[in-house]
């Protein structure tokens, strides 16, 4: 599903964001990404999302190269990946269900398809009778599982997650989880930066862990890892 | 859905979705109703400028062409001819295909006006011989009244021997369309300078509404919308703003015909004339509308193209 082959990233101004990252993720896997502030967890997300672009180095997700993905086609490439992050990004002039349905108004999707699929996404993560609410009336916990039916509702095959409990207590981030659990169980691939070791140790899941830019540790080839 | 079925589904889908784009980018800008208002005001104003002056001017055309056809020719015969001569070639002429009226004015009757007139009694006692030619004043045919026309029969008659100075009462009328046509010309460059400033206009003001939802473009580029998806409302926006703006100057125009219908009137009826003061024709009404229409769009395609492109999430 996703395959880094040398990758780095350097900023303008010579600040290097990843270097020489070699990594292979499959499909229905459900993979944790940690590592300090500032280690490169979220420049990865970006280089997979086509946020940005590596200065190096081959990315392949989902069969593309990314690589050699022109600018015009970047939209398409991002419909096939869920996006969740910390501070929600919800349109906060929208109601919950507009918003859900967003992704699915980009692709172009008729109106009754839209209305089935976006209910069925706010019953996943429990909030379909918030669905005429404005996202600020909502809790923290809630506004986050808005995004997450976002990145959900076109059931994109990969889902990337930048620290989505960040701002969450330890039992809603739990329930954050779990639910994440249950698209991986329905074959969603899951990548999730974050940094809380504590839960990510309980969900017993691979762990990528990066250091200064680098893939320092990998659980699924720690037999491997004699440094 | 089936493949097939989802194909012939897809232009409802397509005009479902501009349908609804233009309509909440309408809803958008009465939401914003003051702004919105004074935006579409001020493109109206400078599109009522040149089209007021455009209906003045074709106006002024209609007025001029009734002129015209109305022209008379003044023979002003040799000093030495006599009445009779006079008399006789008057008889002539009416016979003349092209002249619909032959008037003798004589030297003796022009004299007595004059005296009356002018002012100039004490002088003229003091002249020992009237210094004024007999005169016919032509009115041609009907047919032959337009400018050219008329200029031909005056040359004709500029050949005649009796003949001293022939005018046709023409000059002036075309003086004045002459410089109708320059007007007219004013206008067209007049328009073209405030079509740009309604360019400037919507430009800017959509690239203030790209500036405030920023956010909003970035969120949806996350999500994967094209450029044309997160162009098309802008562009609608653009539309209403021109369209809008289009109908204010009707109406701009509209009134201001209104409010001048009634001194025009008067003054008609002082040249014993029944002008009527046309207002606006449907032709010039379309032309508005669908090139402020168009004015609109076009001014937020190059908003757009300029500081879309540049918004790109992080």
């Amino acid at each position: 599903m996703i395959h880094f082959d040398n990758v780095s990233k350097r900023y303008p101004g010579g600040h290097t964001g990843l270097s020489n990252i070699n990594l292979r993720i499959d499909a229905e896997e459900m993979v944790f990404l940690t590592g300090h502030s500032g280690a490169g967890k979220s420049t990865l997300l970006k280089l997979i999302g086509l946020l940005e672009r590596s200065s190096g180095g081959q990315v392949h997700v989902n069969g593309r190269n990314l690589t050699r993905l022109k600018n015009r086609q970047i939209p398409y490439h991002r419909r096939e990946v869920g996006m969740i992050f910390q501070d929600h990004r919800l349109l906060h002039d929208r109601t919950v269900f507009d918003n859900v349905a967003l992704p699915l108004v980009v692709s172009g999707l008729g109106h009754k398809e839209i209305g089935r699929r976006v209910r069925a996404a706010l019953d996943k993560v429990g909030l379909l009778h918030k669905e005429k609410s404005a996202p600020i009336t909502l809790s923290g916990g809630e506004q986050q599982r808005v995004g997450i039916a976002r990145a959900v509702v076109s059931k994109p095959p990969l889902v990337l997650a930048d620290e989505p409990t960040g701002n969450l207590d330890p039992e809603l981030s739990k329930e954050i989880m779990e639910l994440f659990s249950q698209f991986n169980k329905v074959g969603v691939t899951l990548l999730i930066a974050t940094h809380d070791l504590a839960l990510v140790s309980s969900m017993n899941r691979r762990i990528l862990t990066l250091a200064n830019g680098a893939l320092s540790h990998d659980t699924k080839t720690e037999y491997r890892d004699v440094t | 859905m089936s493949l097939k079925s989802r194909l012939l589904s897809m232009p409802g889908i397509w005009l479902q979705r501009h349908a609804q784009v233009a309509l909440s980018s309408l809803g958008r800008l009465v939401g914003n109703r003051l702004s919105s208002l004074m935006t579409c005001a001020v493109i109206g104003i400078a599109l009522a400028l040149p089209v007021g002056l455009h209906v003045m001017l074709s106006n002024l055309n209609t007025i001029s062409g009734g002129w015209e056809s109305g022209a008379s020719i003044s023979l002003f015969l040799d000093q030495n001819i006599s009445n009779d001569k006079a008399r006789s070639l008057a008889e002539t002429l009416r016979q003349h295909t092209r002249i619909e009226t032959v008037e003798l004015i004589n030297r003796e009757t022009a004299l007595e006006e004059f005296q009356r007139l002018s002012g100039y009694a004490d002088a003229l006692q003091a002249l020992d011989s009237n210094p004024l030619p007999n005169l016919l004043v032509i009115q041609p045919k009907v047919e032959y009244t337009t400018a050219e026309t008329a200029e031909k029969l005056a040359q004709e008659l500029r050949l005649l021997p009796e003949a001293d100075i022939v005018q046709l009462d023409l000059q002036w009328v075309r003086r004045l369309q002459a410089i109708t046509v320059i007007a007219q010309r004013a206008v067209v460059v007049l328009a073209a300078l405030l079509s740009m400033a309604v360019l400037l206009i919507v430009g800017n003001t959509i690239r203030l509404e790209i500036q405030n939802r920023r956010t909003e473009i970035e969120i949806t580029k996350l999500i994967g919308a094209t450029n044309a998806f997160i162009r098309r409302p802008f562009l609608y926006t653009g539309f209403w703003y021109g369209l809008f703006g289009g109908l204010i100057a009707w109406f701009l125009v509209a009134l201001s015909l209104i409010l001048l219908s009634g001194p025009i009137a008067k003054l008609a009826q002082l040249y014993q004339s029944s002008f009527d003061l046309s207002s606006l024709d449907p032709i010039t009404v379309l032309v508005l509308l669908s090139g402020s229409a168009l004015l609109g769009l076009t001014g937020s395609w190059l908003a757009v193209g300029r500081h879309l492109s540049a918004i790109e999430p992080s």
